[in-house]
């Protein structure tokens, strides 16, 4: 495939005796939003992680944009422009919304004098749209510590977006926010896909969310791939049903 | 340095003397890192003051045989008295840092250290003091290898109050809370362990263990105000290489600690054995960070 | 904080030793006391980093200038200078090299670790023949008055607490004060946001070597001898003053650490000679007592009983960001 922007080749990952991830392959082609889905337990959080870096896969290969990047540490990784989000939110509790973004801005020079230099003056301007975007522009001063859970996930997605990434990962966006609050957030992940390019892979829970957005989705179970296809596929695969309701 | 080298490797007997002498002392190791990792294990606090108990049960037992009794019996008082401070010092401080973040626990169990090690320089002078139990010592191979007695004894004190207290862990029922809260202290609340009652407990047996260890070394060696940051080095060291929880690991690792610590005074001369140990810790962490690293983790 | 704010200070500065010539020593030690505060809080304070060896680029600066002095046969100023100078940079060496690998562990593991370092740099010192040992080295006397000599240090360490000041401060306000505050938070986010932290984090820790290990040769010619383990390299005095007036002032901010190191230093020639040799008891017992019920400091208990006023002198650097 000519735009496949992420590729895994079956990655296996175990904790102990427990067999988290078991030779799952799955590719995130350019642009589009891919889901992630499977019951709790089923590995998703971990396929995360063993992506962007955050431990070492135990067999298998990773690569973005056709380069390897299996053994990169994390920031390296976040640099060439795959992020994730937390499911429990991380954000820098101590600095205003608006530290929180520019520490999250791209650095254009790196080297030893861009830890000293100050921010490019149009970052301001950016990191306002966004925050505006996001929902959080009245609240652009407070420490974001002071924020609600549901506001710190929202300004997690907007550092995100600023870091300008070729691929978002997120871990359960919808989790813990307002219901009323949901379409609002779905139609952002649709402008960030298609208006700022970037391209989404989501856990998600909420099915109407997921089945709503993804172009494609992945089905997880037991640390193995169960099923893949488009959502209207996936909502009516007996497996994927069986396994969410627990039939043998 | 060299020439002490050159000494050594013409006189293996001498590397005998010298390892027995230093695994004797590394059961003292042993005793004080099993408190420290009690602590850690079960309350997530690096006491730093942990060495200063060592010391403390040291003086304690100084005075005891100053009343006139016998240095034996300081053991015994030592860690009781040990288990008393501990006591106050969990009721007073130690209570209100446990669950708030490493910064602050580390920070008020480093003034403690500071506050007892300076308060026994105050109370005792900063001389060095040891006792005579007047128990001779044996020696072997053209007493070329000597073996005081009450380093003999020390020893398997040493060994048996580890394994005493083991046992507590593993049968009892207050042993049995402990290992419960050290897994998931919220998870034993909600079952109904008093959790405050059991770090109490544990941080008073930790100080009580450090007590008994201290009484043990002013007999077998000495002791002066300024023992215990080495200690609490040293506690560190063989709980991270051996690893939480790890008995036979903490048992080698405490042993080994001791014999290379009588080495590298031999070698390098007693005056730099202190920078050997904390040198070597230093080492001993950067070695442990590296490894992790390649596994794309660090030391937290 | 208004312009004329500071010109009231900088006049007050440098009318001090003249308007108060009995305790010129004493005011130039409050200068060290701040630089000692403010270098130990880039680490301890705006990264969240439980440095207890800062002391060591004290002891570095202290000695590599009293050593140059002594060898170089240079004339007394230029000497010190060029010793304060080189002592700087010998400071900042080690921290590199230390840092790196140092910097990767973290919480207690870094806290024990850069203890362990403390107590090593005393131990060798003490044992080092070259560097005088055990007994110490005495740095070479000043070419004049006393009077003259109070003078010229209490304004050499003036200058260098100003730029130390000035420095911090244009630091903090850029991408290093956001990054280090942003390690402080949440290590493994900034990391997953692609910030190299161990760049930032060994350059905190130059950085805070680098005042240091200026300072320390100054240091060590004002009190005229050095001690490896009293002075130099001393756990019991400097090294855990400059923790707890960071913490007493208020960690993590600018301000914090001067207030801190200004009220403790005052309060300690006032009152400490009445502790007839009981002062390093207190000492331990007023460490447990700021971090247990105190940790904020006075600057955080101020911004918690004045939210509003108080406010203002945090927003006030962001808002300078908006406006330009």
């Amino acid at each position: 495939m000519n735009n496949e922007l992420l590729a895994v080749r079956s990655v296996s990952k175990a904790f102990g005796g427990v067999q988290a991830n078991q030779e799952i392959s799955l590719t995130i082609p350019s642009g589009k939003i891919i889901g992630l889905i499977g019951p709790n337990g089923s590995g998703k959080t971990t396929l995360f992680n063993s992506i962007v870096g955050y431990h070492p896969v135990d067999q298998g290969s990773v690569r973005f944009q056709g380069k390897e990047i299996t053994k990169m540490l994390v920031p390296q990784i976040a640099r060439l422009g795959l992020l994730r989000t937390f499911q429990q939110t991380r954000i820098f509790s101590g600095l205003s919304c608006i530290g929180n973004m520019q520490i999250s801005a791209p650095v254009v020079r790196s080297g030893l004098k861009s830890l000293f230099t100050k921010f490019p003056i149009d970052d301001m301007e950016d990191i306002e749209d966004i925050l505006a975007f996001v929902g959080l522009h009245s609240k652009r001063h407070l420490l974001a510590g002071q924020l609600s859970f549901g506001q710190q996930k929202l300004l997690e997605f907007a550092m995100a977006l600023i870091a300008e990434p070729k691929l978002l990962l997120l871990d359960e966006p919808t989790a813990g926010i307002n219901p009323t609050l949901i379409n609002g957030l779905i139609d952002r992940l649709r402008v960030a896909n298609q208006e700022l390019g970037i391209t989404l892979f989501i856990i998600e829970h909420n099915m109407r969310v997921i089945m709503n957005i993804a172009d494609h989705i992945y089905c997880l179970a037991h640390g193995q791939l169960l099923a893949e296809g488009p959502p209207d596929k996936i909502q009516n695969n007996q497996t994927v049903i069986d396994a969410y309701l627990g039939a043998n | 340095m060299l020439d002490n080298l050159a000494i050594l490797f013409n006189t293996p007997v001498l590397i005998v003397d010298l390892m027995i002498n230093g695994m004797l002392i590394g059961a003292i190791f042993i005793l004080a890192a099993y408190g420290m990792a009690l602590v850690w294990g079960v309350m997530n606090i690096i006491n730093v003051s942990q060495g200063e108990y060592v010391m403390l049960g040291g003086y304690i037992t100084l005075v005891v045989v100053k009343l006139g009794l016998h240095p034996l019996l300081g053991i015994p008082i030592a860690a009781i008295a040990l288990y008393f401070i501990g006591w106050l010092m969990y009721r007073s401080i130690i209570y209100r840092v446990v669950d708030r973040d490493v910064f602050i626990s580390l920070l008020a169990t480093f003034g403690i250290s500071i506050f007892l090690a300076q308060l026994t320089n105050q109370l005792f002078g900063a001389d060095v003091q040891t006792i005579d139990t007047k128990l001779g010592s044996w020696s072997f191979m053209n007493s070329m290898v000597s073996l005081a007695v009450i380093k003999v004894i020390a020893f398997f004190l040493a060994l048996a109050f580890g394994f005493a207290l083991w046992v507590f862990l593993k049968k009892s029922r207050t042993g049995q809370a402990i290992r419960a809260t050290s897994q998931n202290a919220r998870a034993a609340r909600i079952l109904g362990i008093d959790t405050h009652r059991i770090y109490t407990i544990t941080y008073s047996l930790s100080a009580a263990l450090c007590g008994a260890a201290g009484s043990l070394v002013v007999m077998a060696w000495a002791v002066h105000p300024y023992i215990g940051l080495p200690y609490t080095i040293r506690s560190f060291m063989v709980v991270i290489v051996a690893g939480l929880g790890n008995l036979p690991g903490v048992i080698v690792a405490g042993l080994g600690l001791g014999a290379a610590e009588n080495f590298a005074g031999f070698i390098l001369g007693t005056e730099f054995q202190i920078a050997f140990v904390f040198l070597l810790m230093i080492f001993v962490l950067i070695w442990r960070n590296r490894r992790l690293r390649r596994r794309r983790k660090y030391l937290k | 904080m208004r312009a004329w704010h500071y010109l009231i200070i900088l006049l007050l500065a440098v009318s001090a030793p003249f308007i108060l010539p009995d305790y010129r020593t004493q005011l130039a030690f409050l200068w060290l006391m701040v630089i000692l505060a403010l270098s130990w809080d880039i680490m301890g304070g705006q990264m969240g980093y439980n440095s207890f060896g800062n002391i060591i680029f004290f002891g570095i600066g202290m000695y590599v200038c009293a050593v140059f002095q002594r060898d170089s046969g240079l004339e007394y100023f230029q000497g010190l200078l060029l010793g304060m100078g080189l002592g700087g940079l010998a400071a900042v060496i080690i921290a590199l090299i230390i840092g790196n690998a140092l910097l990767g562990m973290r919480g207690h593991y870094f806290a024990i670790g850069t203890l362990g370092l403390s107590v090593v740099a005393g131990e060798l010192a003490g044992g080092w023949d070259y560097i005088g040992a055990g007994s110490g080295l005495t740095p070479p006397l000043y070419p004049g008055e006393i009077s003259e000599r109070n003078v010229f240090f209490y304004f050499l360490f003036f200058v260098w607490a100003g730029i130390t000041f000035v420095s911090l401060w244009w630091v903090y306000r850029g991408r290093f004060g956001l990054a280090i505050n942003a390690i402080r938070d949440n290590e493994d986010k900034a990391e997953a946001m692609g910030i190299y932290t161990t760049r930032y984090k060994v350059s905190a820790w130059t950085l805070s070597a680098l005042f240091l290990g200026v300072i320390g040769g100054g240091v060590g010619n004002l009190i005229g001898f050095i001690d490896p383990k009293d002075v130099a390299f001393s756990g019991a005095t400097f090294g855990v003053w400059m923790i707890l007036m960071a913490i007493l002032g208020g960690k993590g901010s600018l301000w914090g650490p001067v207030i801190g190191a200004i009220i403790f230093h005052v309060t300690q020639e006032l009152f400490w000679t009445l502790f007839l040799g009981w002062q390093r008891v207190a000492l331990g017992l007023l460490i447990v007592l700021i971090v247990v019920f105190f940790p904020e400091g006075i600057l955080g208990w101020l911004r918690q009983r004045y939210p509003h006023r108080m406010r203002d002198a945090n927003n006030s650097t962001e808002k300078n960001k908006l406006n330009k």
